[in-house]
């Protein structure tokens, strides 16, 4: 009675190993089912929501639609967007307030799209650039708007 | 904390579990261990091979995440939950977003509702092939590691291109998502159903039937149902010594009460019960997906808020069900645009204090597959 108990516990264990090892061959078999991506060589496809990096839209005449409103900058959780802002002369002789330096921390973000979304003239978006890694870290500190851009006529 | 000295000198343990004259070994697992998923560092006393006591020592990656709240405006303080339960971080962010939107009375659009609870379903599907796949590999086992990864980046691409990140997604807003759907969520949601259905089976197949995992996991990590309830354990621990404690059920959130599911409970007490339920539980949240999949309603998928949030002045707790059990927020508003006192109740730490329960009397190498399936998540433990 024994042994037939042990002979059918042997016979059980090894149906159940080979059933596992059946699957794992059928895998080893069918090479097309495999998934593997060749990352460093093939660069994956993101999606367009994907959240790299923050960065400000420019049109060809380098003009952007920051008006230096600093609602990201309170939107920001980790003090990542720091906006420093400078008043221009319109035509007019008037001061109107505009965009020194749109300074962006890429070491503090943590990519949550907040500012994004609090941005009311949808200035700043996320792009899809995910390799961040530099030598020096101040090379994370990032400058936003382009040198000798301005803001958008029309967009207050 | 016991040192190695005292222990050997006083020749007693530090459970002084009346086992008397005997030489006790103290050994360090962790904190950068692989088999801990973390940094989890416990201080274990052996007898033998015989585990007397284990004792969890926390604070390795203790971030303040409470303090930190108590900084953050009621829209800013969501993302941080995404960083405690990594692997549920949709439902954390859900929870947070319900407590706001409880205290401040908004009412959510349908759509917004249907799009939360197909998202949090997913998430619980992505989080127990991770741990189906982690808990074979702690085992032994390799190769399920690779194909719970082949279905769970199914899983990751849709929220890639629905929510815009992977892992931390910070999509649920107070008043609704942060976006709406991605045209083909639908499509690819409905192809990963019918994918993955085809290899639940196969997991089961590798895994569940196999004599040497099964031998590794049953009868051993007893968990009653008296001591699950005294510990304080939730979720698929709690469920598998036969505790229904599903929140889902209990206290039905958002569509809970029109879906229909089962609440899976086990009870067999053991390692392999708390196996089988993760298991089942994939089941019924693809039975939920599918449910929902099809009938999202058109229309707003965020309510108006106002740009300021202020809570008015009370206490108000929320919960929900994550991947591990309960998880629940508890804010004290004194009026304010922030939080004057944060308190999260995460499901990982009551479970991990029902782990030297476990595992006392056991052997050392069982002790791997007690924690595998706990589903320790180290980032929740601490906060």
């Amino acid at each position: 009675m024994f042994l037939k108990n042990y002979i059918s516990e042997v016979a059980g264990a090894v149906k159940s190993l080979l059933k596992g090892m059946k699957l794992t061959g059928y895998y080893f078999t069918h090479r097309k089912e495999i998934i593997t991506q060749h990352y460093p060589e093939i660069k994956p496809q993101l999606p367009e929501r994907f959240r790299g990096e923050v960065v400000m839209l420019h049109d060809e005449n380098n003009e952007h639609a920051c008006t230096g409103c600093t609602a990201c900058e309170l939107a920001c959780p980790n003090g990542t967007i720091k906006i420093i802002t400078k008043f221009d002369i319109t035509p007019e002789g008037k001061k109107k307030k505009a965009i020194d330096t749109f300074v962006y921390h890429l070491e503090l973000c943590t990519m949550c799209n907040l500012c994004v979304d609090a941005c009311p003239t949808g200035a700043i978006t996320m792009a899809q650039n995910f390799e961040h890694s530099v030598f020096n870290r101040n090379d994370l500190t990032k400058k936003l708007n382009k040198p000798g851009s301005k803001v958008r006529a029309g967009v207050e | 904390m016991y040192r190695t000295t005292d222990i050997l000198e006083h020749k007693q343990s530090p459970s002084a579990g009346g086992v008397g004259e005997a030489e006790y070994m103290v050994i360090n697992v962790g904190p950068q261990h692989p088999a801990t998923h973390g940094v989890l560092h416990l201080v274990i006393t052996l007898n033998g091979e015989t585990i007397i006591n284990v004792e969890p020592h926390l604070g390795y990656i203790h971030r303040s995440i409470e303090k930190m709240c108590e900084s953050l405006t009621y829209r800013q303080f969501i993302y941080t939950t995404s960083r405690m339960d990594y692997l549920s971080s949709h439902i954390n962010n859900h929870c947070c977003a319900m407590s706001v939107e409880k205290a401040l009375q908004i009412e959510i659009p349908e759509r917004a509702k249907y799009i939360r609870v197909i998202l949090d379903e997913l998430t619980r599907l992505a989080s127990h092939q991770l741990w189906w796949g982690a808990m074979a590999m702690d085992i032994g086992a390799i190769t399920p590691f690779f194909y719970a990864f082949r279905e769970r980046e199914m899983i990751n691409d849709i929220m890639e291109e629905t929510c815009g990140a992977r892992l931390t997604m910070n999509y649920m807003v107070p008043g609704g998502v942060m976006f709406d759907l991605h045209p083909n969520f639908q499509k690819r949601v409905k192809e990963f159903i019918a994918f993955f259905k085809s290899k639940i089976d196969e997991y089961d197949e590798i895994l569940t039937g196999n004599v040497i995992f099964q031998n590794r996991v049953k009868g051993i990590g007893m968990l009653s149902k008296e001591d699950a309830i005294s510990y304080g354990c939730t979720g698929p621990t709690a469920r598998a010594s036969g505790v229904s404690c599903d929140v889902r059920k209990l206290y039905p959130y958002e569509l809970y009460n029109n879906i229909e599911f089962d609440e899976i409970i086990n009870t067999g007490c053991d390692s392999f019960a708390r196996y089988q339920v993760r298991m089942q539980e994939m089941k019924q949240s693809l039975k939920i997906v599918e449910q929902l999949i099809d009938n999202i309603p058109e229309g707003d998928f965020q309510a108006k808020t106002k740009a300021v949030l202020k809570l008015p002045k009370g206490e108000f707790y929320t919960r929900v069900e994550t991947a591990r059990g309960e998880f629940g927020v508890y804010i004290v508003s004194e009026g304010a645009t922030t939080p004057y006192r944060i308190k999260f109740r995460s499901p990982g730490f009551s479970n991990l204090s029902a782990l030297n329960h476990m595992a006392k009397g056991n052997k050392i190498g069982d002790l791997v597959a007690i924690m595998g399936t706990i589903d320790l998540v180290i980032p929740d433990i601490d906060r």
